[in-house]
């Protein structure tokens, strides 16, 4: 019997490792060593005439902490996420506990605000800048106002943020109504008996019980609107007066990696944005205790 | 009575909603079909085109080889969900079920990725394409999605779920490790499998970046990638651009509303990072 179970574990050993072997390779090649090489490559600069990688050491660090470019983009990138995240997170709330109740429709307004996640970025973005014109688009033209949307540097970044927002609404909303359907319904008909109204059950029953649910769309929403690169990108041409106060960090990655080359440059600016992202992760993931709750 | 009158509020407010969310696709659509001149036209606004013009179609088409693209977008899903399902799906597996030395290291360095933002891989993906002559190729385009950590956590879950006496009967039948994995177990995880193949064409069809750099020739790039080199040279020219934007997602929106439920559930069930 003692043979058999050992066999067992040999098997168990054996096969274990075979069967990860391909993702662990995969994710040591196309991860692992990236990610390391990408720190690595911040400490070099590419050499003038195609000369290969040059050490500079803290060089690079030291011109992102000077570069009002990177600035200004981390800042139009917390603008942007600033915006995003709480409205999207907020509408979608509010929609799932409407669509939450035993509604003629309910589906078919599911499957349309789900819409948008089914649609490359960029078709939406082409789209939205061609509604934003501010000549000929439908949004000044139905509302007769002459707002421009995309090319004033002090509104660009919010209406692209709006975009955003229209974009991530029924992603949120899926996962909250996942969420909600772990709520039993006798919670809300003993509040009704308490003469608890609509406000006062939403937020003293739906959103305690679901807060797992909140705290994970805010921390992937967070992570994915500080990556936003799509929009702004299709959004926003080189001629485009509010191009300095809309470019994102992850822009300005590319821009400098791709664009111009600077793969020193790029891979520093995208530690930064590393760095930043794990700071917010981490104050969420302390900030949870006071308001998430788990059963 | 008090019931009704919320209920009416409760649809004026989920309709409203609703046209705010289709109102881009329906001015998509009337976009592609009017002529340039009645795009610029503001005195009287043009709403609907007064003659469907769908020479647009024609134009674009022979601007921009669409079948290609869709070829090319085509077989990157294909592949990618493919490599994502199976190395997944064997790495879920052992990692839910089999119990060996380095195992919660190795899961813990899945996790790791998972939390990284992608762009930081990005410029050493480039150059080993490159250095392989993988430019301009629907391998080139699939590289980054050959094995997937998120699946790899989707699944594990999944196997995490079923029964543990399943695979007992199976081992005292006389059953080894490959054989429970892939007769008793695997078929029982086919709606992980649907949601992680789901979440990766999504994922991957969106993606604008990784192409635009791998596959800048337009006859082996992707359509988000081809859309944007488009948007970059075509200006002022809406109809042709909208028209484009049509192409480009109508099959993919036919296609979600089929299969909305698979779709919806999917992201539901994989949640994660999009």
């Amino acid at each position: 019997m003692k043979k058999k179970t050992s066999t067992r574990q040999k098997s168990e050993f054996l096969w274990g490792w075979i069967f990860i072997l391909p993702t662990m390779i995969g994710l040591a090649v196309l991860n692992f060593y990236p990610m390391i090489a990408t720190v690595k490559q911040s400490f070099y600069k590419t050499g003038d005439f195609g000369k290969g990688n040059i050490y500079v050491g803290l060089e690079n660090y030291n011109r992102v902490f000077g570069d009002t470019e990177v600035w200004q983009s981390l800042l139009n990138t917390v603008k942007y996420a600033v915006i995003e995240v709480p409205f999207s997170i907020i509408f979608a709330l509010l929609l799932a506990v409407l669509l939450n109740k035993k509604l003629k429709g309910r589906d078919t307004f599911r499957t349309i605000f789900f819409l948008p996640m089914v649609v490359a970025p960029a078709a939406i973005a082409m789209v939205w800048k061609w509604l934003y014109n501010s000549n000929f688009g439908l949004i000044n033209n139905v509302f007769h106002v002459n707002v421009k949307w995309i090319s004033d540097p002090n509104l660009a970044i919010f209406s692209i943020a709006i975009i955003g927002i229209w974009s991530a609404l029924g992603y949120n909303l899926v996962l909250f109504l996942a969420g909600l359907q772990e709520v039993p319904r006798d919670y809300y008909e003993a509040a009704s008996l308490d003469g608890a109204n609509g406000w006062a059950q939403l937020m003293h029953i739906t959103v305690p019980l679901i807060s797992p649910t909140i705290f994970f769309v805010l921390v992937t929403r967070v992570i994915g609107a500080m990556q936003v690169f799509d929009l702004i990108y299709m959004m926003i041409d080189l001629n485009n007066p509010a191009w300095k106060k809309t470019e994102s960090l992850v822009f300005l990655f590319y821009k400098y990696s791709f664009d111009q080359s600077k793969k020193g440059y790029g891979a520093t600016v995208v530690v930064v944005l590393l760095v930043v992202i794990m700071i917010l992760t981490v104050i969420q993931l302390i900030g949870q205790k006071k308001w998430v709750h788990y059963e | 009575m008090k019931k009704t009158i919320s209920n009416v509020l409760i649809y004026i407010v989920l309709i409203l909603v609703s046209i705010i969310m289709l109102v881009p696709f329906a001015w998509m659509f009337l976009t592609a079909f009017k002529t340039t001149a009645e795009t610029m036209q503001v005195d009287p606004f043009v709403i609907v085109p007064s003659v469907w013009q769908t020479q647009n179609f024609a134009n674009v088409i022979q601007a921009m080889d669409f079948v290609r693209l869709y070829a090319n977008t085509l077989a990157m899903v294909a592949l990618r969900i493919l490599f994502a399902v199976l190395t997944s799906t064997l790495a879920g597996y052992a990692f839910a079920r089999l119990h060996f030395k380095g195992k919660n290291l190795m899961f813990t360095l899945v996790l790791v990725q998972m939390m990284i933002p992608v762009q930081i891989y990005v410029i050493p993906q480039y150059v080993m394409v490159s250095k392989m002559h993988l430019t301009n190729t629907v391998m080139g385009l699939v590289f980054p999605g050959l094995v997937s950590a998120f699946g790899t956590f989707l699944l594990r879950q999944a196997y995490m779920q079923l029964p543990r006496d399943l695979e007992e009967a199976a081992i005292l039948d006389g059953c080894n490790i490959p054989q429970t994995f892939l007769y008793i177990m695997a078929p029982l995880t086919k709606s992980a499998m649907v949601a992680l193949g789901i979440f990766t064409a999504v994922f991957a069809y969106k993606d604008l970046m990784w192409p635009m750099i791998v596959c800048p020739d337009n006859r082996a790039t992707t359509l988000a990638s081809a859309l944007a080199k488009m948007n970059g040279q075509y200006q002022q020219k809406y109809p042709e651009l909208m028209m484009a934007a049509l192409i480009s997602c109508v099959p993919m929106i036919i296609i979600y509303v089929i299969f909305q439920k698979q779709f919806i559930e999917g992201i539901a069930t994989s949640g994660g990072k999009l």
